[in-house]
């Protein structure tokens, strides 16, 4: 019996141990403590060309995560892509006048969506979509429209 | 000639086909007792002790050299893209998803699966599973069931294990030796992992290897020649099968998971 009870006590602890890598793995290795999975308010917003941006980046406002990206589709009727924004319950005072840019992290990092806010009383609410928006800069467009503007200073 | 070589062919086949379905009517009637299991919690935690506990030792050091090594070379692949903030993000994103499920369930393979092969092998050279059934208790529920689950409950939490140590061996070598950001490393590596996708595709995959490595280990032991030479073929093909099930069912797991 006494020698069953300390086999038990031996397999607790090690069940004990292996919960605790998983809790460790789950706290301090994945966003588990980060993310508020499904919470928060949705917006939408309407991008001519959202370059590389995909589901799960960042929103961020002064460079603070505020949300995530929830979903990109596209409007087949106007051409646009319709990014859908999960916005975390407690920012919940964006004026609704507030400007969406796709930004690049670092020169060659991930696509993130960064919200400057405007000046309006009026705020943002679940299902509202942001009218001013910027696209993402394509590198090539750029470069050609870089390339283009200084052919025509040559060629006056 | 030709009859013989098509004969031969023909046995292997028929052989192979035969020990398949032998092996899965093994794991049918071994969950099958599962209710023995919950009247006996007793044959369970014995079985989480030999297949578990015991495996510790090699899982947790196994697991510090890996995530050093990787920690070592995600260092000198990512330095030459001035990227070494990013060290944890790899040797977290191939410890959770890959290497802690894989070399855990090699390793348990190694470890407890010839073990379980050798002991059931043994007893049914000894002729004790007969004995068993002679007494009217059904071997299959009472011997093989509760190392089933054993193995079913140990794998995730070995796997874990490795994970957890094998990231504290890579922030070892990254942060203390190498000199990456203390900050950098664990935060690049929360913003990157994610728990759905990558915790717990990892926790399913151990799971499935716990399943595999132990029911390969039981079914090549119950499916041995009850001679001194079975027994030890047996053993060796546990291991072997069960190695080769794992790196093939992982390609297979990490393809539906991650395949997108």
């Amino acid at each position: 019996m006494n020698k069953q009870h300390s086999l038990e006590v031996i397999v607790g602890a090690f069940m004990a141990v292996g919960l605790v890598a998983l809790f460790f793995l789950a706290m301090k290795v994945s966003n588990l403590s980060a993310s508020g999975d499904g919470s928060g308010y949705a917006l939408t917003a309407r991008f001519a060309n959202i370059g590389s941006l995909k589901a799960r980046a960042p929103v961020t406002m002064a460079g603070v995560r505020v949300g995530r990206v929830e979903g990109v589709e596209f409007d087949k009727s106007t051409y646009e892509a319709v990014v859908t924004l999960r916005i975390d319950r407690s920012v919940d005072s964006i004026p609704d006048d507030t400007f969406a840019n796709i930004f690049t992290a670092g020169l060659l990092g991930e696509q993130y969506v960064g919200l400057e806010a405007g000046g309006s009383e009026d705020y943002l609410r679940d299902g509202d979509e942001i009218q001013h928006t910027q696209s993402a800069l394509v590198l090539e467009q750029m470069i050609g429209q870089f390339l283009f503007s200084k052919a025509e200073e040559g060629g006056k | 000639m030709v009859l013989d070589a098509l004969a031969r062919l023909g046995r292997v086949g028929i052989d192979a086909l035969g020990a398949l379905g032998r092996g899965h009517l093994l794991l049918v009637r071994m969950v099958a007792g599962t209710a023995e299991v919950v009247r006996r919690p007793g044959l369970l935690v014995a079985q989480v002790f030999n297949v578990g506990v015991l495996s510790i030792l090699i899982v947790a050091v196994s697991g510090l050299f890996v995530g050093m090594v990787l920690g070592l070379q995600g260092h000198y692949v990512l330095s030459q893209f001035g990227a070494e903030e990013s060290l944890g993000v790899m040797v977290a994103a191939s410890l959770v998803r890959e290497l802690g499920p894989v070399v855990t369930a090699l390793l348990v393979a190694g470890r407890a699966g010839s073990a379980l092969t050798a002991e059931i092998g043994l007893m049914k050279a000894t002729e004790q599973l007969s004995g068993l059934e002679m007494m009217a208790v059904d071997p299959v529920r009472r011997i093989l069931t509760p190392r089933l689950w054993g193995g079913v409950i140990a794998m995730p939490l070995l796997a874990a294990m490795f994970s957890a140590v094998g990231v504290m061996g890579g922030y070892f070598v990254g942060v203390g030796l190498l000199g990456v950001d203390d900050g950098a490393f664990w935060s690049q590596m929360q913003s990157k992992i994610d728990f759905d996708e990558d915790l717990v595709n990892g926790v399913i995959k151990s799971l499935v290897f716990g399943v595999v490595v132990t029911w390969i280990a039981l079914f090549q032991g119950h499916d041995a020649t009850p001679t001194s030479e079975g027994v030890s073929r047996a053993t060796t093909r546990a291991v072997v099968h069960s190695a080769l099930a794992v790196l093939g069912l992982d390609f297979v797991l990490t393809a539906l998971m991650f395949g997108n």
